[in-house]
């Protein structure tokens, strides 16, 4: 890409292919959704360029459920601002979001060469906008996972805000809503849905906090204190523990934490030179845990002693034959330590997101700001430590 | 004679004396020692002298050898031999002679003389046998009269005797009334086999009665004697040998015995419990321990030694000999003791163990090691009187106890010490800032601590020192000598302490991670420094006095220096790191906070430098000087540190132009990127929050590095206005004047600052840059 570009996410609700959507960050042009298709077996990026003529993108989210829908928080255009800039003396760089869906034939990943896609950008659909007006800024918007797709959540300023999507995704009504009050300006900077509980909880992050949220009754149920020592950046769950949450932040830190006892992290890793601006779980094996920062790096750490399975699959394998009981009685020898598995510097600069992706979990993709994709692999020797 | 006889044949004039000599030396069995012998061979026939000598071969070799001459002087020679030898035969025979003639005389005198003595003798057996004779006559005479004597003294004992039994129970009583008990005792001793011998006839029972009945009543009154608490162990061990002799039972006066020493040594214990109550009470008032151990070891322990002596030599080694020793007694004896005394001694430790644990006071503690010399002292004499018991073992283990308290006290004295002054530390630190004059004197508190720190730990050095001084008796017990120097003192205390530092120094980086600087900075660097200080030289000095002190002779491994001084360099380096972080985090707290406020697309044009910015200066200048004062100014990367700023700000301006002028026109999006990616090639990768050396250049471009990068994520998240990044640019030009003289590598800054403006550029909506001059104009105005 070249652009500058901060949002990545994975394809969700796509299960076969390996495919991420990039919105680029720019205030002079038009800015992009590139969609980009990674072929596993040949090694092969293709890239599908989409018009998003709303405005540089900030935050990009995709539908759990429909793979041609997605989100994205954006600042608007260039030319609108300018024009409102002229107009109103008044006017502010306001963020917004929309729900947008590509066109039918991007869906199921074409298979045209990227020198037409990108010569011949296509433009998207909007299907709704998240009207803001009176909550401020969007920071992000969140789909529910596992669901119908028709639940938004929304962060802007500092509300938290419920949305239905109505009417076959046209329409977004504002179903319950809620604030974060106290002194000062507070604002959202990022969120995240839980997986577990239904659905019904979400964590936020705003300076250096992480409040819980139950959206049922909009109500805040926990609250981490000085969860970082400076603002945190990024939250995300662990797939399959219900309880456990990573958050990463300016402190360098990365930190885990059992949402039960909120007064001392699981675990704190510090491993960044600077910011940690994204954390991620592997969605199937949640002792990976993937970092970006901008110092320029990702790390793959190996969090065995908070994940799900620590110590492999031993408790399958009791039941299995002499000769494979070798292979056990090695990896009983050499637990998996929690470690850092990979530092990946192809980046020169601030990496702003990662993410897996949601085909291949052996899989991820990173983003800087210099408008550089990289698509790594978790390494083979690990990978065949996880699954033996 | 006959020998000499035989030479009569020939005879030989020149050597005759020595000749006879030999002849007669040879006859008596003497060897002619040392004088070699002049003719070789005895048994020659040739030689005239030998005992072989044969006439006929001599002299048919004189004739076969000889001329007529030397034959003749050979015959003259001979004959004149042959002549001395008779003349000397001669005397011999006259000089024997007349000793036979005296001999004779004397035999014949000797004769005379024994006939007159066998008279003698006869009239002396005559003699004797009318004597022998006389005497039987007398003592026949004599027998009757003797045989009556000798029946009339028996009987008189006999009545003796009888009078003194009959008269038994009158002298035992009074003897009782006079309180004469041992009197009474032996007299009854005495009488009892005779008594019990004749008490088949009625009136000696009767004697015997009431003998018993008035020893019945001695004994009841030795018994309330005995069991009466006023009575001194004199008395005591007098009652009970009385006892004793009255059969009474050695295992129940044993037990009664000791009870009643029980209680009195129990009212001592009391005593020295009420004194420790006291001491508890008002700690203020109450006596030292030496005067306490004093007491105990005055009043209890000598009472015991008192009573073990005398109730040893009353059970034990009085009964050995006598008759009650086939019973087992003495060993039953010696355990009941034992027992006892393990009992009473386990209170009294357990009394001196409460004292000496309420003896707190880190001060001066010879009193203590005094106190306790003294107790081992004592126990040990009670040790040698009681040899089976385990007392001095335990005494030995409380001696120990208390030692190894000691040193935990000390640690935690230590400890307090020290977290008072960095309190003291910070409590000066706070005053600074109030007063105004920031870290004027760091350096001086960074002295005056750990000169501190230093005289703490020597004090306490020499505190615990007396416990091995020479003259203390326990210190050469094993424990003293091995353990407690190299385990106990150097492990334990100062071991302990460094370790103590280092681990609090840790506990500053991570406790005040979370509350975001809740220590202040300057005390971080001042621990920094202490923790440096240590690892060069304090430490080892510290343990180098140590061993001096204690010498350790037991081989036990100990922690090396090289161990400590790592830790303490870990602690030093966390702690700057921390300090580095801290101090960038309040600045870059600061830039945040402009760069998040401040509408930046409205905004008017820049007229000077935004006041964060000279902040942002004036703190790094204060930072730089608080380091200065304590770290070395350390190793710039070689720049002309006397380059004009203005062919600085040339350079770098010239730089910028050449960067951004392509990026402001919108048909070249492709050189932006490409330069940009040009130019990250060729800059190195900068780690942000990456340790620091220990000198002040690094430690300001630490700071100086999270303070900008931070700048440049916040830019990057704004949209600017024209205005906006023109005020950008002037902001960092301004910085770039002051900011390069603080950091090792000025590139760096150059770098970051360009980037910042770079990333400003990209996020404006009308990206028209100020004319340098008028940046220049501006900056030098501010």
């Amino acid at each position: 890409m070249k652009k500058n570009a901060r949002a990545l996410t994975a394809q969700i609700a796509e299960t076969d292919a390996i495919r991420f959507l990039v919105g680029t960050q720019s205030l002079k042009y038009d800015n992009q959704i590139h969609i980009i298709d990674f072929d596993d077996e040949n090694n092969i990026i293709n890239k599908n360029v989409l018009l998003h003529e709303a405005g540089e993108i900030w935050h990009i989210s995709a539908s759990p459920v429909d793979k041609s829908v997605f989100t994205t928080c954006y600042n608007k255009n260039y030319l609108l601002t300018l024009v409102s800039f002229f107009l109103a003396s008044d006017s502010k760089v306001v963020t917004c979001a929309a729900v947008w869906r590509m066109p039918k034939e991007l869906e199921s990943g074409s298979h045209e060469s990227p020198d037409d896609s990108s010569s011949n950008p296509q433009t998207l659909e909007l299907l709704c906008h998240l009207d803001n007006t009176a909550h401020g800024n969007m920071a992000c918007v969140l789909w529910e996972p596992m669901s119908d797709g028709k639940k938004l959540i929304s962060l802007a300023d500092n509300y938290l805000l419920l949305w239905d999507l109505k009417e076959s995704t046209t329409k977004a009504v504002i179903s319950s809503s809620t604030t974060l009050e106290g002194k000062g300006q507070l604002k959202f900077t990022s969120g995240r849905w839980s997986p577990h509980h239904n659905c019904t909880q979400i964590a936020t992050a705003n300076d250096t906090a992480i409040r819980g949220w139950d959206i049922r009754s909009m109500s805040q149920i926990y609250c981490i204190e000085n969860a970082h020592g400076q603002l945190v950046r990024d939250l995300d769950f662990n797939p399959n523990k219900q309880y456990y949450l990573a958050s990463c932040g300016d402190d360098c830190k990365v930190k885990f934490w059992d949402i039960r006892n909120i007064n001392e992290p699981v675990k704190s890793l510090e491993e960044h030179s600077h910011w940690v601006w994204s954390v991620r779980y592997n969605h199937s094996h949640d002792q990976l845990v993937l970092t970006g920062s901008s110092d320029s790096r990702i790390i793959l750490s190996n969090m065995v002693s908070i994940s799900s399975e620590p110590f492999g699959h031993i408790v399958d394998e009791d039941e299995l034959s002499d000769q494979e009981d070798n292979h056990q009685d090695e990896k009983i020898k050499e637990p998996l330590q929690d470690s850092i598995i990979a530092t990946y510097e192809e980046h020169e600069d601030s990496v702003y997101a990662v993410e897996w992706s949601s085909a291949d979990p052996w899989l991820f993709a990173s983003l800087s700001y210099d408008g550089r994709l990289v698509i790594n692999r978790v390494p083979r020797a690990l990978k065949y430590r996880i699954l033996l | 004679l006959s020998s000499v006889s035989t030479t009569d044949a020939v005879g030989a004039d020149p050597i005759p004396k020595r000749r006879v000599h030999g002849m007669l030396k040879l006859y008596y069995g003497l060897n002619e020692e040392g004088k070699p012998e002049e003719k070789g061979d005895p048994l020659d026939p040739c030689d005239i002298d030998g005992a072989h000598f044969e006439p006929e071969v001599y002299l048919n070799k004189l004739r076969k050898e000889c001329t007529l001459a030397e034959l003749m002087d050979q015959e003259t020679n001979m004959v004149k031999h042959i002549r001395s030898l008779d003349s000397d035969m001669q005397t011999l025979v006259y000089e024997n002679y007349n000793k036979f003639i005296s001999a004779t005389d004397t035999i014949r005198k000797m004769k005379n003389d024994f006939k007159k003595m066998e008279d003698e003798m006869d009239c002396l057996a005559a003699n004797m046998t009318a004597i022998t004779e006389f005497s039987a006559r007398i003592s026949s005479t004599l027998q009757d009269q003797h045989q009556q004597i000798t029946k009339l003294s028996g009987v008189h004992m006999l009545l003796r005797k009888l009078q003194f039994l009959f008269e038994l129970p009158a002298r035992l009583n009074k003897c009782i009334e006079l309180e004469a008990y041992v009197q009474a005792v032996s007299y009854y001793g005495k009488a009892r086999s005779v008594l019990h011998q004749y008490q088949h006839m009625p009136s000696f029972q009767g004697i015997q009665n009431d003998c018993q009945s008035i020893m019945a009543q001695l004994a009841q009154r030795l018994r309330e004697k005995f069991q009466d608490g006023g009575s001194s162990a004199k008395d005591l061990s007098e009652c009970v040998e009385l006892l004793l002799k009255l059969d009474e039972p050695a295992e129940e006066l044993c037990d009664k015995f000791l009870s009643h020493a029980k209680s009195r040594l129990e009212e001592d214990l009391a005593g020295l419990e009420a004194d420790l109550g006291v001491s508890n009470v008002a700690l203020g008032t109450s006596s030292d321990i030496l005067e306490f151990i004093d007491r105990g070891c005055n009043d209890f322990v000598g009472n015991l030694c008192l009573l073990i002596a005398s109730y040893q030599d009353l059970f034990v080694n009085r009964l050995q000999d006598g008759a009650l020793a086939s019973k087992n007694i003495p060993q039953m004896a010696n355990a009941k003791l034992l027992a006892f005394v393990n009992n009473l001694v386990d209170r009294y430790f357990s009394l001196v163990e409460c004292r000496i644990q309420a003896e707190k006071g880190v001060g001066d503690n010879s009193l203590l090691v005094r106190a306790l010399d003294r107790f081992h002292r004592r126990l040990q004499a009670l040790s040698k009187l009681l040899p089976g018991s385990n007392v001095p073992s335990k005494g030995t283990e409380i001696v120990v106890r208390a030692a190894r308290e000691r040193i935990r006290q000390y640690l935690a004295a230590l400890q307090s010490f020290y977290m008072d002054s960095l309190t003291d530390v910070r409590q000066s630190l706070a005053a600074q800032r109030l007063s105004g004059k920031d870290s004027a004197n760091l350096a001086e508190l960074l002295s005056t601590l750990s000169a501190s720190i230093l005289n703490q730990i020597k004090s306490v050095l020499a505190y615990v020192h007396l416990f091995t001084a020479k003259d203390i008796n326990f210190s050469n017990k094993p424990y003293f000598k091995g353990e407690f120097c190299s385990q106990g003192v150097r492990e334990g205390l100062i071991v302990g302490f460094i370790k103590y530092i280092c681990q609090s120094s840790r506990q500053f980086c991570e406790s005040s991670g979370d509350k975001g600087g809740s220590t202040p900075p300057a005390l971080l660097l001042l621990l920094s420094r202490l923790c440096l200080d240590y690892e060069t030289s304090t430490i080892s000095y510290i343990l180098t006095l140590t061993d001096e002190q204690f010498l350790g002779q037991d081989q036990t491994p100990v922690t090396p220096v090289t161990a400590l001084c790592s830790e303490a360099r870990e602690a030093a380096q966390k702690l700057l790191n921390h300090y580095v972080k801290v101090q960038g985090l309040i600045i870059s707290q600061m830039l945040r906070k402009s760069v998040e406020t401040r509408d930046w697309i409205n905004t008017i044009e820049p007229r000077n430098v935004r006041a964060v910015m000279k902040r942002v200066v004036e703190d790094t200048t204060s930072i730089d000087v608080q380091v200065g004062l304590l770290f070395e100014e350390g190793v710039r990367k070689a720049h002309s540190s006397d380059s004009s700023k203005r062919t600085f700000s040339v350079y770098s301006s010239s730089r910028q132009q050449a960067r951004y002028a392509p990026s402001y026109t919108p048909s070249a999006p492709m050189d932006t990127n490409l330069l940009s990616n040009i130019q990250k090639l060729f800059s190195e990768r900068i780690d942000i929050f990456s340790p620091v050396e220990f000198n002040k250049v690094s430690v300001l471009t630490g700071i100086i590095k999270i303070s900008l990068k931070t700048f440049l994520e916040c830019v990057r998240l704004r949209t600017f206005g024209r205005y906006g990044l023109q005020q950008i640019q002037v902001d960092c030009y301004y910085l770039q004047l002051y900011l390069w003289r603080f950091v090792s590598d000025e590139n760096l800054v150059h770098f970051l600052l360009d980037e910042i403006v770079g990333s400003s550029a990209h996020r404006c909506l009308d990206p028209s840059p100020m004319e340098q001059s008028v940046i220049e104009v501006i900056c030098e105005r501010g």
